[in-house]
């Protein structure tokens, strides 16, 4: 098992955990599509400025949990959230609460690149104008390049269409274009798991660098991007219903050294999944 | 645990070799009865569109102006006292009254004689096939039969087709009053049932939720899109020609013209045709709608997009050169409608423009069925002619959509 190379001082940590405040929290999340239900009471807070990592075998509602964050979830015919979601002290499912503003603090990123069929400085600049920012736009589309480490590759092509982009290219334009409407969060929906060792690397490193400013809560079924990238980890399973359920949520590192669930531990040592 | 058989292949390559070579003969047969279809039909309208024709002057034109000088260079003098002295009195008065002789071109003077004294007629016509290969047997029955008559090479493809409207001699029947028809029967078509029609294709794939009045609706357009075309003259006599007669006449916003008085005009058959091709417009758009990939979508949602800012900057624009591609196919369909316009009551004859949408009207093809419906001959290739214009103008009409099309899709893969 590869382990994060992390020099942590345990007892420093203790205190600080105390200090984190959730950036997301979720309280009895239900999820159902139709008449199936997805997800059963779901209960995770995800810590400010951390990498949170989601991960389960196929078909455990991975991907289902990340889209109640944001209310992506409304967008699939027949689905259906239950509970709570606690973003800025309010419920994003609230009565008075739009699903379009939600979206624009809590951004997201999916799993295949799916940049518009536009330029590259229209990719970063078409959410923030949407929004109403007003200001220096081509200040705004070089800041966040800059931020998703892809300035320096693109700069002088800001006008091309951004589908001549490789893959992992295109994967940090969306990651730049997901932070460009300024959010607190970025969900990831397996941001890696189209592109190569390299380009996934760049992805990995970015969202290190990433963690500095936002809250990133990453679904990934790579047990070992998991194990490098984040601080804390969700593990997920399915029961006899399919019904996707929370097993174990900790700390990455007791998740891989010290699980307490059973389970957990014949997942990540490769027994099933 | 007992062995499994060996497999037996029985690979028989020749025989499946053979198979697709009589496929693919089949395949090609197909589309060469086609071909061999659309070459008929081609052959049809050209070798009835040209030819020779016999035509017989009721009065000799060089015996008309004393002297014996030929008439194509009498001054604008004698050609009004030829007019005077071979037309009746009460056309004289007719035509002075249009506008008085004396102030009349030497041209149009020349035409008013040739037209209403000289009056050639065309006795006999041949095709363009029997011009070219069968000259000797025309010139034989030319000297039997019209003694009088001079041979003269016709194309009734000709400008004064366009130009002039109709009339009931052939050699004069111009289908400039159906041309015009047609463009503003179409016009009102496209302002009405392309906006209304993507429209609502937007809705039903965007919007609207998965339910049974939305089944419901969703398989009704289907089933219109089949309904026969005259089902739809029907209701557009029921609705727009008598139901919203003073709205469709112009008689309720006082712009009625005086020779329609009633609602078979131009926009009750634009609408009526908007009506019929609706529903093809809207399948097609939803087809087109539907090819946008979800992840377009949810990379818009992403960010914080509402809905219509979603639909209108990246789902319209993805989807917008196959939406045009399916409003140009049912636009094809309105021009060469005939049924429904038949029904509402389109004018068999009208020799005056139509002014406005309040006009009553005649489009192509209505044309060209009366014209194929005359007893005379000669109509028929004024016919013919007429089918070739009604191909160019829609064949205009594609390419400039086509164009259209093409450079919106260049915009979109360049940007």
């Amino acid at each position: 098992m590869i382990l994060k190379n992390k020099e942590i001082d345990l007892a420093a940590d203790a205190v600080k955990i105390e200090e984190e405040t959730a950036a997301v929290e979720m309280a009895g999340v239900n999820v159902f599509y139709g008449g199936f239900q997805a997800i059963k009471d779901a209960n995770i807070k995800f810590s400010r400025h951390k990498i949170t990592a989601i991960i389960g075998p196929s078909g455990c509602g991975k991907s289902t949990v990340l889209r109640s964050i944001n209310r992506m979830n409304e967008l699939y015919p027949g689905c259906r959230t239950e509970g709570e979601v606690i973003f800025q002290g309010y419920n994003i499912y609230g009565s008075d609460v739009d699903p379009v503003k939600v979206r624009s603090r809590i951004g997201m990123v999916f799993q295949k690149p799916n940049p518009f069929p536009k330029s590259i400085y229209e990719n970063i600049a078409w959410g923030a104008r949407i929004n109403g920012l007003r200001g220096d736009m081509d200040e705004l589309v070089e800041r966040t390049l800059r931020q998703a480490a892809l300035w320096d590759e693109v700069k002088d092509k800001l006008h091309q269409n951004a589908l001549m982009l490789s893959g992992g290219q295109q994967q940090r334009l969306c990651i730049a274009r997901a932070i460009a409407t300024g959010p607190e969060v970025v969900l990831m929906d397996e941001p890696a798991s189209a592109l190569d060792p390299i380009a996934t690397y760049k992805i990995e490193d970015l969202m290190e660098e990433l963690a500095k400013k936002y809250t990133i809560i990453i679904v990934t079924h790579n047990m070992q991007q998991a194990a490098r990238v984040s601080d804390y980890t969700a593990f997920f399973m399915v029961d006899e219903n399919r019904t996707g359920y929370l097993v174990e949520f900790g700390k990455t590192k007791e998740i891989y050294t010290t699980p307490k669930d059973k389970k957990t531990e014949e997942y990540i040592s490769g027994k099933f999944g | 645990m007992t062995a499994l058989p060996p497999l037996q292949f029985e690979e028989n390559l020749s025989g499946r070799h053979r198979k697709s070579l009589i496929m693919r003969f089949v395949f090609q047969a197909s589309t060469i009865i086609g071909i061999i279809a659309l070459t008929a039909l081609l052959y049809n309208i050209i070798t009835e569109s040209f030819g020779f024709v016999a035509v017989e002057n009721e009065r000799d034109p060089d015996a008309l102006i004393g002297g014996g000088a030929p008439l194509q260079e009498a001054g604008k003098d004698a050609l009004a006292a030829v007019l005077r002295e071979h037309v009746s009195e009460g056309l004289i008065r007719r035509l002075d009254a249009e506008r008085p002789l004396v102030d009349r071109s030497r041209q149009e003077l020349y035409d008013l004689v040739v037209e209403r004294v000289v009056n050639p007629r065309v006795v006999g016509s041949w095709t363009l096939a029997e011009s070219l290969f069968e000259k000797r047997k025309i010139l034989l029955t030319m000297s039997e039969e019209f003694p009088g008559a001079r041979l003269v090479f016709r194309s009734w493809l000709r400008p004064e087709l366009i130009s002039k409207p109709q009339s009931s001699v052939p050699e004069r029947a111009g289908v400039r009053t159906a041309i015009l028809g047609s463009l503003w029967v179409i016009f009102i078509t496209v302002i009405i049932s392309f906006p209304v029609g993507v429209g609502a294709a937007i809705y039903l794939e965007e919007y609207a939720r998965d339910n049974l009045l939305n089944r419901v609706i969703q398989t009704n357009i289907y089933n219109l899109a089949g309904i026969p075309s005259i089902i739809y003259g029907m209701l557009g006599l029921a609705i727009f020609v008598r139901a919203l007669e003073p709205l469709t006449s112009g008689s309720l916003l006082g712009l009625a013209d005086s020779s329609t008085a009633n609602g078979r005009t131009i926009l009750s058959a634009g609408l009526t045709l908007a009506l019929l091709v609706l529903p093809i417009i809207i399948i097609n758009a939803q087809e087109a709608i539907r090819s946008v990939p979800q992840s377009l979508r949810h990379s818009s949602y992403g960010v914080g997009a509402t809905k219509w800012q979603t639909v209108w900057h990246h789902v319209l624009p993805a989807s917008f050169d196959r939406v045009l591609t399916g409003t140009i196919l049912a636009i094809s369909r309105a021009i060469g409608e005939t049924a429904p316009l038949v029904v509402i009551g389109a004018s068999t004859f009208v020799t005056l423009d139509p002014k406005s949408v309040f006009s009553k009207f005649t489009t192509l093809p209505i044309q060209i069925y009366q014209l194929t419906a005359r007893p005379q001959a000669e109509f028929r290739n004024a016919a013919a002619a007429a089918i070739v214009v009604l191909l160019v103008l829609l064949l205009t009409l594609n390419a400039s959509a086509v164009l259209l099309r093409n450079r919106y899709s260049k915009k979109k893969r360049m940007l």
